[in-house]
């Protein structure tokens, strides 16, 4: 499975929602992720791929793993993979 | 000062999921102790509990619901479910506003952290989840049930180790005798019964390796149990004006503290408490038929409580009953008060008085009549309640029929 299918299924499962009901161009509210789902997403993210992600509740904005979609969600964690030392 | 009904009760133990199989439990003196079921067991010196089993929460609440809820967080809920539909309450308006949830609990999530710290300790990994807080604080269960059923008014939690359940209720009828509050939703919810929970326990050297035999010559410690309790104490007036059914009437209380020692009974101390709640409900000594005891099995509590209510009581002393039901249900440290509350309404409501099982051999420290072994009927008209805490805290409620 794709990086993107893999996020979508995390999010979606999150949302109470189908995979299919997950679109690129969904923000975590349309999906009715609250903030506490946020932060059990980017667990769950962070489990799914090894990673960890710089992620601060405080300041959701200046942190450098942009969640504004889910197209940006599935490029930092890209990113992030990409950065990881292979063990 | 306003009177104070019980109008819900609901639980949820080592011997029943609801209030009317933990009381035919009590009637039958069965015993919830057996073999402790968790990972490592192998590894624990004491392998018997008093555990809550054909338990599936899966079934009870949604995906959601169990990653916020430690098991205490499950019991407590699954009670108050039980004591609100039973009392017809719903809370909306200013009845909402003004009512609130008081818990007894002691550890926490203690099944929340063990699982983390083995996370993080034994496991080695470097994350855990993001609700371990919020579902390990010790409010959890309170704050959850203030969310279910709409309480905006005063709620918290109470922690006085094996007195918080009491500390809990004493707390919620006093707000409503004052007339703070209409309702209080009020009890105790504990699950110790895990690898650290035990293992902890088993530290202090008091805990028996067979059975829980209170009051007996023969007791050799208490058992840990797990579980919850939950009331509705509602302003009597409230109850009536509804028609609602109501299970005792709440007359008084009092706390003590024996300012002495961290873990050692106080007989002035449990002696003192008795008579204050007495004093408090107005009550002559000769009025009370049944004590539900604190009776935890250990050499020490046993002895001391049986001569403080001899101080207390003198010659009536020998005519009441004192049991102690965590011989069935074992000691539920937070949330034991709550469930031992339901054998006091029993014996007031149905005259019942729940047995001591386990009983073998009288002790002539504990010369009292302690209903051994077999449930027995009588007609009493005022119980009390005694819990008497590590740390020398202590809290006795007394209850009147209806």
């Amino acid at each position: 499975m794709s990086v993107k299918d893999r996020v979508i299924e995390i999010v979606a499962e999150q949302a109470v929602l189908e995979p299919s009901d997950v679109t690129m161009e969904s923000t975590l509210e349309d999906l009715g992720i609250d903030s506490l789902g946020l932060v059990e997403s980017i667990f769950a993210i962070e489990e799914e791929f090894d990673i960890s992600i710089p992620f601060n509740a405080n300041e959701p904005e200046s942190s450098e793993f942009d969640i504004s979609s889910v197209t940006t969600i599935i490029a930092g964690i890209e990113k992030l993979i990409e950065n990881t030392p292979a063990a | 000062m306003k009177r104070v009904a019980i109008t819900g009760a609901g639980t949820i133990n080592a011997l029943g999921h609801n209030v009317s199989q933990t009381l035919e439990a009590m009637r039958e003196g069965h015993c919830g102790i057996g073999p402790l079921e968790m990972r490592d067991v192998d590894r624990l010196a004491v392998q018997i509990g008093a555990q809550v089993s054909d338990f599936s929460p899966d079934t009870i609440f949604n995906r959601q619901q169990l990653a916020l809820y430690d098991r205490f967080t499950q019991f407590a809920l699954i009670s108050a479910r039980e004591a609100l539909a039973y009392s017809g309450l719903e809370f909306s308006g200013a009845l909402s506003a003004k009512s609130g949830v008081v818990l007894g609990n002691s550890g926490g999530g203690m099944q929340t952290l063990d699982e983390n710290y083995r996370t993080v300790y034994e496991d080695g990994k470097n994350r855990v989840h993001p609700f371990v807080v919020p579902k390990l604080m010790n409010n959890a269960a309170a704050s959850h049930i203030s969310m279910e059923f709409n309480l905006k008014g005063p709620s918290f939690t109470v922690a006085s180790a094996c007195a918080s359940s009491n500390h809990a209720m004493a707390q919620a009828f006093q707000m409503v005798r004052s007339g703070m509050a209409p309702v209080m939703i009020t009890g105790g919810a504990e699950s110790m019964l895990c690898f650290g929970g035990v293992k902890a326990w088993e530290g202090l050297r008091v805990m028996s390796k067979d059975a829980c035999r209170p009051f007996s010559a023969t007791r050799n410690g208490m058992v840990q149990g797990e579980g919850a309790g939950v009331f509705v104490f509602e302003e009597m007036d409230h109850a009536e004006a509804r028609g609602a059914d109501i299970l005792a009437e709440v007359v008084g209380f009092a706390m003590t503290s024996d300012a002495a020692d961290i873990v050692m009974p106080s007989r002035q101390g449990a002696s003192r408490a008795i008579s204050g709640a007495l004093e408090d409900a107005g009550l002559n000594r000769e009025e009370v038929g049944y004590i539900n005891a604190h009776g935890t099995g250990t050499a020490a509590n046993d002895k001391t409580e049986c001569s403080a209510v001899a101080d207390v009581f003198g010659p009536h002393a020998d005519r009441l009953m004192m049991s102690s039901t965590k011989s069935m249900h074992g000691h539920l440290i937070g949330g034991t008060g709550a469930v031992e509350l339901l054998a006091c309404i029993m014996a007031l409501r149905d005259g019942v008085i729940a047995p001591t099982i386990g009983y073998e051999e009288a002790d002539p420290e504990c010369a009292l009549d302690v209903v051994p072994n077999e449930a027995r009927e009588a007609s009493i008209d005022v119980a009390l309640s005694n819990a008497f805490a590590f740390g020398g805290l202590n809290a006795v409620l007394a209850l009147r029929r209806v």
